[in-house]
């Protein structure tokens, strides 16, 4: 048995250890109801731009434009989404497994990372990590959304790249958030979306359709990203609390354990002097 | 004073929060063709927006404006919804930093320098002029 200074040790280590998984879960709580409601204002922005997307092509399916057709170039572009911290449970992970099951050829992937272990983790399994954007996820902004934005479009322009994927974990509630994987660029609408658009008034285009969605698909990629960064901040702090909370009830059971066992060895400590002391005194007598 | 059946609804809405909602008589705001004022019943439409002011005018015959930069129109007969990446309202803008912004653009502009980005300056410049526009 272990002696009860041993036991003693441990059991103040697992404790201190408590202390910083409950403080990690309540700061997480905090962020993550932030990024909620970052979340819900960001949401009517990219409602309208996906409105006027499907509209624009509902009206207009012989358009031929850049950004509807795959380029020429072979190469995928990749934007992962990750955390730049861990102790978040399986939240990284399941998104590198995400891009490593997908099918999607290795040697054909250029990865544009945002978050330092989605970025390791991709390093290490021999993927080509063309950008890293890292710091953005500490404080995700429109402006670095479009910053990033501009950048993939710029190569997809220069026809570097043929099309565009973004991983990142979308935000279903506090304690499910979904590794999703999705095609910006060429654009691709529901097509139930198209056909309700199409029922609507016929609208025009100023100064034309092209024009338009010139200036509309980068918007709508733009706050995709956006609304990807924000998803991705509440499911990481969402991931996060979840861990931490099953890390502090871990720890209480393990310290209830260890007092058992504490209180044990000091009975049986405290018998064992008895025992010594009697017999001590019967060999006086 | 216009009546109720010739309103329509507004909508600014930005990246990060629903600038303004609210009923409209007119709107008056830039785009890249040049001003265009939209009362109900207005055809249907999707525009590009330069950076300018918009002006919305109520049913009370009173006068909102905002800075709009960059963004698009669309214009359905009884709703007219800005999606605008930055809006602001005029007592949200910084005047020295628009003024500085303004005079650092036009240096910018003034010098030829070679690696000149003539756009980004221009696009600058005009932001800033919206920004102190407003504010007069």
């Amino acid at each position: 048995m272990a002696s009860m200074k041993d036991i003693k040790q441990r059991k103040s280590s697992i404790q201190s250890t408590q202390q910083i998984t409950k403080a990690m879960k309540l700061v997480s709580t905090v962020k993550l109801q932030k990024a909620r409601t970052r979340a819900e204002n960001a949401n009517p922005f990219f409602q309208h731009v996906y409105k006027t997307v499907s509209t624009i092509l509902a009206k207009s399916e012989n358009i031929t434009h850049p950004y509807l057709k795959s380029g020429e170039s072979d190469r995928i572009a990749v934007v992962v989404i990750t955390s730049n911290r861990g102790l978040a449970g399986g939240y990284n992970s399941n998104i590198v497994k995400l891009i490593t099951e997908s099918g999607l050829p290795k040697d054909k992937i250029d990865v544009y990372a945002i978050g330092g272990k989605g970025r390791d983790s991709l390093t290490h399994k021999g993927y080509t990590v063309v950008s890293d954007d890292s710091p953005v996820m500490e404080a995700p902004t429109y402006t670095d959304a479009k910053e990033i934005c501009d950048k993939v479009l710029d190569s997809f322009a220069k026809g570097e790249i043929g099309e565009i994927y973004l991983a990142y974990a979308h935000f279903k509630n506090t304690v499910v958030n979904v590794p999703t994987l999705m095609r910006l660029l060429p654009v691709e609408v529901d097509e139930e979306d198209v056909q309700e658009s199409k029922v609507e008034a016929p609208m025009g285009f100023e100064p034309n359709e092209e024009e338009v969605l010139d200036m509309v698909i980068p918007k709508y990629v733009t706050s995709l990203f956006y609304g990807a960064l924000i998803d991705a901040v509440a499911s990481e702090n969402g991931a996060r609390m979840q861990a931490m909370d099953s890390a502090t009830s871990n720890a209480e059971e393990m310290i209830s354990d260890l007092s058992l066992k504490y209180n044990r060895a000091r009975q049986g400590a405290i018998t064992q002097e008895l025992t010594e002391i009697i017999a001590g005194a019967q060999a006086i007598s | 004073m216009a009546d109720e059946k010739n309103l329509f609804d507004i909508e600014i809405i930005c990246p990060d929060r629903v600038f303004h909602t609210g009923r409209a008589y007119m709107v008056e705001f830039n785009t890249t063709e040049g001003e265009i004022g939209v009362y109900k019943n207005h055809v249907p439409i999707t525009t590009v927006l330069s950076p300018g002011v918009v002006t919305i005018t109520d049913g009370n015959d009173q006068k909102t404006v905002a800075a709009v930069h960059s963004g698009f129109a669309s214009v359905l007969q009884d709703k007219v919804t800005l999606l605008a990446e930055i809006a602001e309202w005029p007592d949200e803008i910084d005047v020295q930093r628009a003024e500085a912004a303004k005079q650092r653009a036009e240096k910018r502009l003034s010098e030829h320098a070679e690696d000149l980005d003539v756009l980004r300056a221009e696009v600058a410049l005009k932001k800033a002029l919206v920004r102190l526009d407003i504010k007069k």
